[in-house]
């Protein structure tokens, strides 16, 4: 088969929107889901696959990613009666959605297999808490660990911290220039109804908030949450017969990461984080730039990683995120919306693909607010953001997702509307 | 054989396996700074690691350097996540640029050593010092020993170094 004149088959973007996202399924987003994870993420693939208008034996392919908090692929395929060709449970929280994204392309692009389905299914409050408390915080300190838990080191916020004060320091970021995050998320969240905090607050109840660790207050991390979330990959010609338009996949960075990977902050500056090093791969692959984006996905698990990576991913200049974040770019009805769901800070916590869910349904033009249904079924935005009411971008054509590990790890994707 | 230890109520263990860390801590338990020194690239490195993250090679030795530099960043930790750290919040944990081999090998690198704010006497520094330290302030390394064989790195105040007129602390106070 030929090839467009301008590919260059040594590089990923050959592969430019030949692979796309076309079922999206979760749980309800609760503190209590009352079953097991093997329970949710039967729930969660079962509700992507019916999305996607496909079958069981139409999926021949599963990922997933946990830290020792959830169930294997092969549990769920065989409780929904789904034979595999290919799986892999991979070892990882943030970050991962993208990263796999981009191997469900490579095992189907190797004939492995067909479709894929991804999830992540977590009790991350009932069971193991993501924020490192309960039983995992009480665990005998050993080998590597004795240079960070051994200081009181360990939750992801305390292990953040030291960029996230030095990105204050370097550039006079301000706590209310980064509090509008939050304030922005929630006022997302408030128009949608499966978030688990819905109450719109301000920069002011952000910042009177309890310290948890500096600079963080409560209100800037995310919450914790026990759900389960699912996505179906497939090639864009197996998709274009859908129930819904193809979220076309543009470009993929995958777990790209800052020199000295182990201990990312021998390797200056550290308030620049792995986007810096990530826009490198994604930009040119995915034949855009960041002024050509209507919504972002800039993971959420903090108020400053959202406005760490749209700054590194270029979004805006250097040093100029926590103007970015607070000059209403990243509202609804503004330039950019951001995390259109409310997020990790706000809809709940799936290690990043509650995010890629909320851009697949804002590329489809469908997102579930509680704007009315009309006869046809679809459903008639108004695009009124006010308080209840709705959240789908008007002509959103091109989003980008920015999940985030840790400073010195993250991963992205580029997706466009058919 | 393996260490073991209890710090703050927190057991701490070092396998015997880990030849490096077990090297990094003993030289610590005789409160002396010890770092692998590249053979090939002579440069430093931290943490201990089997291979030379800025050339690869395997051989190195180790070598005192010394215990002083200044806090390139910081944490104040007032909700605490471990239950050995309740009873003492607020602590700081700060990343401290050595003055050894800082801007090396590149202007942004140094080698930075996390640690707690602790008292000359190596106990975890009340609230008043905690409230005196930021971003540049001077501090030196003392040891809290933990069991023979394991001591951990901290930080002091420097009292014998010139201190900036006001480092940088986080602004809403």
């Amino acid at each position: 088969m030929p090839l467009p004149a301008d590919t260059d088959v040594s590089s990923p973007k050959y592969l430019r929107d030949k692979y796309a996202i076309i079922g999206v399924g979760e749980t309800t987003y609760t503190r209590g889901s009352g079953m097991t994870t093997r329970a949710l993420g039967t729930w969660a693939v079962r509700n992507a696959i019916l999305d996607a208008g496909l079958k069981a034996s139409d999926v021949d392919g599963m990922l997933s990613y946990q830290s020792g908090d959830s169930t294997f692929g092969p549990f769920i395929a065989g409780d929904l009666g789904i034979r595999l060709d290919f799986y892999m449970d991979v070892f990882g929280g943030g970050s991962s959605t993208e990263a796999l994204i981009g191997i469900a392309m490579g095992v189907i692009e190797a004939g492995m297999c067909k479709t894929v389905v991804i999830f992540r299914a977590m009790n991350g409050f009932s069971q193991v808490r993501i924020g490192g408390t309960g039983a995992r915080s009480a665990v005998p300190v050993a080998g590597d660990m004795l240079h960070s838990r051994a200081y009181g080191w360990q939750s992801a916020g305390q292990m953040f911290s030291f960029t996230f004060m030095r990105h204050m320091h370097d550039y006079g970021t301000t706590p209310a220039q980064v509090a509008a995050v939050r304030a922005t998320h929630s006022a997302h969240a408030s128009n949608n109804p499966k978030a688990y905090y819905k109450k719109r607050v301000t920069v002011e109840d952000v910042l009177a908030s309890r310290i948890i660790c500096k600079p963080l207050h409560l209100l800037d991390c995310c919450v914790e949450t026990d759900n389960a979330t699912a996505i179906v990959v497939t090639s864009a010609d197996r998709a274009k017969d859908g129930r819904h338009p193809r979220a076309l996949i543009r470009a993929v960075a995958g777990r790209v990461c800052k020199p000295r990977a182990d201990m990312h902050y021998q390797a200056g500056p550290i308030s620049t984080v792995a986007g810096r090093y990530a826009r490198e791969v994604l930009w040119p692959n995915a034949g855009v730039g960041p002024q050509d984006v209507d919504v972002t996905g800039s993971y959420d698990a903090f108020t400053f990683t959202t406005m760490l990576q749209l700054e590194d991913y270029g979004f805006c200049k250097k040093g100029e995120g926590g103007q970015y974040v607070s000059d209403g770019t990243i509202r609804l009805g503004g330039k950019r919306p951001n995390n259109t769901s409310g997020g990790h800070l706000c809809e709940g916590y799936t290690h990043g693909m509650n995010m890629v869910i909320e851009n697949v349904r804002q590329l489809r033009h469908d997102i579930d607010d509680s704007c009315p249904v009309g006869p046809d079924g679809k459903r008639k935005h108004t695009y009124d953001y006010s308080e209840g009411g709705c959240r789908q971008v008007k002509n959103c054509e091109l989003t980008a997702n920015l999940g985030w590990a840790m400073p010195g790890t993250g991963s992205a994707m580029v997706m466009r509307r058919d | 054989m393996s260490i073991m230890g209890d710090y703050l109520g927190m057991g701490l263990r070092l396998d015997e396996l880990d030849g490096e860390n077990i090297a990094y801590f003993k030289h610590c338990a005789e409160h002396s700074f010890h770092l692998q020194r590249c053979d090939a690239c002579k440069l430093l490195r931290y943490p201990p690691t089997t291979a030379c993250p800025w050339c690869m090679s395997p051989d190195s030795k180790w070598v005192p350097v010394e215990g002083k530099g200044a806090v390139h960043s910081y944490t104040e930790v007032h909700h605490a996540i471990q239950p050995a750290f309740k009873a003492h919040t607020p602590y700081l944990i700060l990343l401290v640029d050595l003055d050894t081999q800082k801007g090396k090998p590149g202007a942004d690198e140094a080698l930075r050593v996390v640690g707690n704010l602790v008292t000359p006497e190596g106990k975890l520094a009340p609230p008043e010092l905690v409230k005196q330290v930021g971003i540049g302030t001077r501090v030196r390394m003392v040891f809290a020993d933990v069991s023979a064989g394991l001591s951990l790195p901290q930080w002091a105040i420097d009292e014998s170094a010139t201190q900036p007129d006001r480092p940088w602390r986080y602004p809403q106070e």
